[in-house]
Parts: structure tokens; C-alpha cells; sequence
């Protein structure tokens, strides 16, 4: 029989709960590097409108998990990701990439980003505006995906076509984020239900 | 416009499942209904991209970058591979973060109330960009075995916890190095999430004897593979491509 003479991915296992110690020092509670990764997404430069994000991670008993560690992958106002094939130029300074972990107390989560505009892809697919999502934690084996959305952008929502594509409509809920202003803020809230009721879409991507 | 080329799907009985009911947490922290699967679009083959001015001169130096005041106690290793996808190609100027305990298996981090000490010349993170082949390298203590609340006398085997970004976020990885001839290794609860026995292999760091430094250092040996990509010779194909 021919050999085919590809490698096989290594597996992925827990980031377990010291994962802050490698990924955010600063809240294991040691100062190490220069500069921690992940702190600034979208930088000084990036146009449209500046937003926060928050929410928690609730495990299969309605519990709050708090050492939980979330990336967040988004384009800018202009739909282009920080990256060569990403659909265009960005603004200097921004990454598009943040690092967020919770509050060991309460579990809540929360980063500063801009919200980001609609992306076309290569093949002229139009994804309404939303922000890619990596969870990982103890008891997580293999990381999960999803994708945040905005309430506020019903329009484009009804046509995206990652969201038309969950079959349960019911279920689409789960990935929108619902707008609030707080002190002349715009507060995103997404909360993120790992099993049960109202469990929250994961992707492989 | 040229056409997307997407990742090769992830070949789930490589990975672990996510309800993996002998390592205890995964039984709440794991989603009941299927992951959905999405066809990849510019967001799932774009990453975030990393340069050296992100990182500090002795980032990947573990026996150094956290040493006030001289070397910490423990087995001077040097953890060193190749990140490659799955066509073999290396995936250059990546980044890879690692974190692990000390030699007693003790983490710095508020969280760990393990008996054994804390090293006061250790801190137990570090990481590097691979070169232009795809390469890395590492310098730290050997990390102890230490006890974990899952069943009463689990206890995990010698690893360093490490994560890999690749070109894409579809790459994303998070995994365990594991330590060759650790007798551990087949008793952990985590370890075995992995069904298949060759997966787990792939998980174990090789003593790596031409790569040590004479009366100084011995060096393990990890290379890492990522999803690989499909080349759109024949797909998607525009006109004037």
C-alpha cells in the first residue's frame, strides 16, 4: 500500500488552572515579563466606535468558572484582519488579538476593543460584524470556538451566513451580544454557557 | 482575488473528547450538543502575528528570567524542536508560550497551595518566536510530578504546559509536553483524555543527547505539528486566476 507522507497534529490537552502563570503573569501574581500579550487589541490608531465587552463562563451547574482564559480574534472598523491575507490595511498598532482572563472572585471577564465591521471574504461572502472567540481552562480537553455578535446589527445577522447556518434558529441567540451604555460607555454583554440550558454554539473550525 | 485556502479539518479522534468523565472538571465543563462546523472564511485562516520587539531578551530563558538572586534548584534542561504543519513545512516566526512548576512540582500562582516550596529564582513561564525553519528553543529546571484533587492519590506526571499560535487561528493549539520513560505518564487521568496510544506518544519530549551541553545542560527534544493547509490548485478557481 502507498504511504501518504503527511504529519498527524499534536493533540491538544487542558491548559489546566494555572494557565495565567504562562499567559498572564501579572494575575498569578508575579511580575516577569516586559510586556504581557493579548492587554491591547485594538491600539491607540484604530478608527470606529470604542466598545467593552463582558460577560462570564458558566460550567453544566450554572456556576460561574473563574480560571477560565478567553482570545478574542477580530478585524477592524474596516472589516480587515491585522494579517497579510486579512482583506486589507489596518490601522498602525492594531493587533486585533486580545488575551482575557476572569476575575478569580466572580468570574467575570471583560476587555476594550472597537467593534468591528463587516467582513468580506475571498469569496465575496459578506460575515455580519463579530469577534472570533478561544476558550480554554481546566477541564476544557480541547479548546472551543465561537463567535460573538451584535445585537445591534440585527440586518446583517439575519444574512450572515455562519449564523444561517445553525439549523436550530433557537440556538442562534446564544452568539448575540446584547448592547447596554453605562456612563456614556457601550458595554457588550455575552455570556458564554459551556452545557445545558441555553448551552452556547461551539465551532470547529 | 485569490482563492481561499482553507485548513485541513481537524482529525478528532487525534484530540481528546471533550466529556472525558476520569479527569473529573470535564464532566460540567463540557458541552452536551455537537460543535457546529463552519466552512473557514478569512477570520479562521488569519491570526494574530507576533515580532521580536514583543518580547524581552531572556524570554525563553526560564533559568534566568526570573533568577534574583543566582539559579534555581532543579535538573537544567534544555526543550527544544521544530513547530511543522501537517504537509511538514515549517511554520516560521510563530509564537510559543510556555509555563510549568518547579523541580518539587510547586507553581508560582496564588492558587497553588501544594506543600512543597515555592523557588524564590523561579518563576516558570517563557516564550520564544520559532526561526525561519520553524525552529525553538528553551532553557529551564525540570518540572516535578505534583498531586492534583481528582481522585485522592492522582498525581500528574512531569510536563510543561505549551501553546502555539501557527499562521492561523484555526491553528490555535494548547497542549502538554510529557517527559520520555515517565511512569506516570500511563497512570494520568488528563494524560489518557487521549484515546488513541499514538496521539499520546506524540505528547513525549525524546532525551535528546547530541543536542546537550557537556557538564552543563541535557536537552529534550518536542516537535510540534500544526493543522496543515490545502493548496487551491483546483478549487475555487476565477477567471484570470
Amino acid at each position: 500500500m502507498q504511504k501518504l507522507d503527511y504529519l498527524q497534529e499534536t493533540p491538544s490537552q487542558t491548559a489546566g488552572p494555572y494557565v495565567h502563570i504562562g499567559l498572564a503573569p501579572g494575575a498569578a501574581g508575579f511580575d516577569i515579563y516586559e510586556h504581557e500579550l493579548g492587554w491591547d487589541i485594538a491600539g491607540p490608531n484604530a478608527g470606529g466606535e470604542r466598545i467593552r465587552v463582558e460577560g462570564l463562563v458558566t460550567d453544566g451547574t450554572g456556576s460561574p468558572i473563574k480560571d477560565v482564559m478567553l482570545e478574542a480574534w477580530q478585524a477592524n472598523a474596516d472589516g480587515h484582519y491585522a494579517h497579510p491575507e486579512g482583506g486589507g490595511p489596518v490601522e498602525e498598532g492594531f493587533r486585533g488579538w486580545g488575551r482575557v482572563i476572569t476575575d478569580f472572585a466572580s468570574g467575570e471577564w471583560g476587555f476594550d476593543t472597537i467593534k468591528p465591521g463587516a467582513v468580506t471574504d475571498a469569496q465575496g461572502k459578506r460575515h455580519a460584524p463579530h469577534i472570533n472567540l478561544w476558550i480554554v481552562a481546566r477541564g476544557i480537553n480541547l479548546g472551543l470556538n465561537t463567535r460573538l455578535y451584535f445585537d445591534d446589527e440585527a440586518e446583517a445577522n439575519a444574512a450572515d451566513p455562519v449564523l444561517n447556518m445553525i439549523e436550530w434558529e433557537n440556538r442562534r441567540a446564544t452568539l448575540i451580544a446584547k448592547r447596554d451604555n453605562r456612563d456614556g460607555q457601550v458595554v457588550y454583554r455575552f455570556d458564554i454557557h459551556i452545557q445545558g440550558e441555553g448551552e452556547t454554539v461551539f465551532f470547529d473550525i | 482575488m485569490k482563492p481561499l485556502a482553507t485548513y485541513y479539518q481537524r482529525s478528532r479522534d487525534r484530540h481528546p473528547p471533550s466529556l472525558t468523565p476520569n479527569y473529573k472538571t470535564s464532566v460540567a465543563r463540557s458541552p452536551r450538543l455537537a460543535r457546529i462546523s463552519l466552512d473557514q472564511s478569512t477570520g479562521e485562516i488569519t491570526g494574530p502575528t507576533f515580532g521580536h520587539n514583543d518580547l524581552g531578551a531572556l524570554d525563553n530563558d526560564l533559568i534566568r528570567n526570573y533568577a534574583e538572586a543566582g539559579d534555581p534548584i532543579g535538573e537544567r534542561i534544555i526543550v527544544h524542536g521544530r513547530v511543522l504543519d501537517e504537509n511538514a513545512r515549517p511554520v516560521p516566526n510563530t509564537l510559543v508560550e510556555i509555563w510549568q512548576a518547579n523541580a518539587g512540582g510547586r507553581y508560582r500562582h496564588k492558587k497553588d497551595t501544594y506543600l512543597a516550596p515555592i523557588d524564590p529564582n523561579f518563576g516558570g513561564c517563557g516564550r520564544t518566536l520559532t526561526d525561519d525553519e520553524g525552529y525553538y528553543s528553551f532553557r529551564t529546571i525540570k518540572p516535578g510530578a505534583y498531586p492534583w484533587r481528582n481522585m485522592v492519590n492522582d498525581w500528574r506526571p512531569a510536563h510543561i504546559h505549551v501553546s502555539v499560535f501557527g499562521s492561523s487561528f484555526s491553528q490555535r493549539l494548547i497542549t502538554q509536553l510529557y517527559f520520555e520513560g515517565d511512569p506516570l505518564i500511563a497512570r494520568c487521568p488528563i494524560v489518557n483524555t487521549i484515546p488513541d496510544p499514538d496521539a499520546v506518544e506524540a505528547l513525549i519530549a525524546k532525551l535528546d543527547l547530541n543536542a546537550t551541553i557537556p557538564l552543563d545542560t541535557i536537552a529534550y527534544r518536542f516537535d510540534i505539528v500544526l493543522r496543515g493547509r490545502r493548496s487551491t490548485m483546483f478549487e475555487n478557481r476565477r477567471e484570470g486566476n
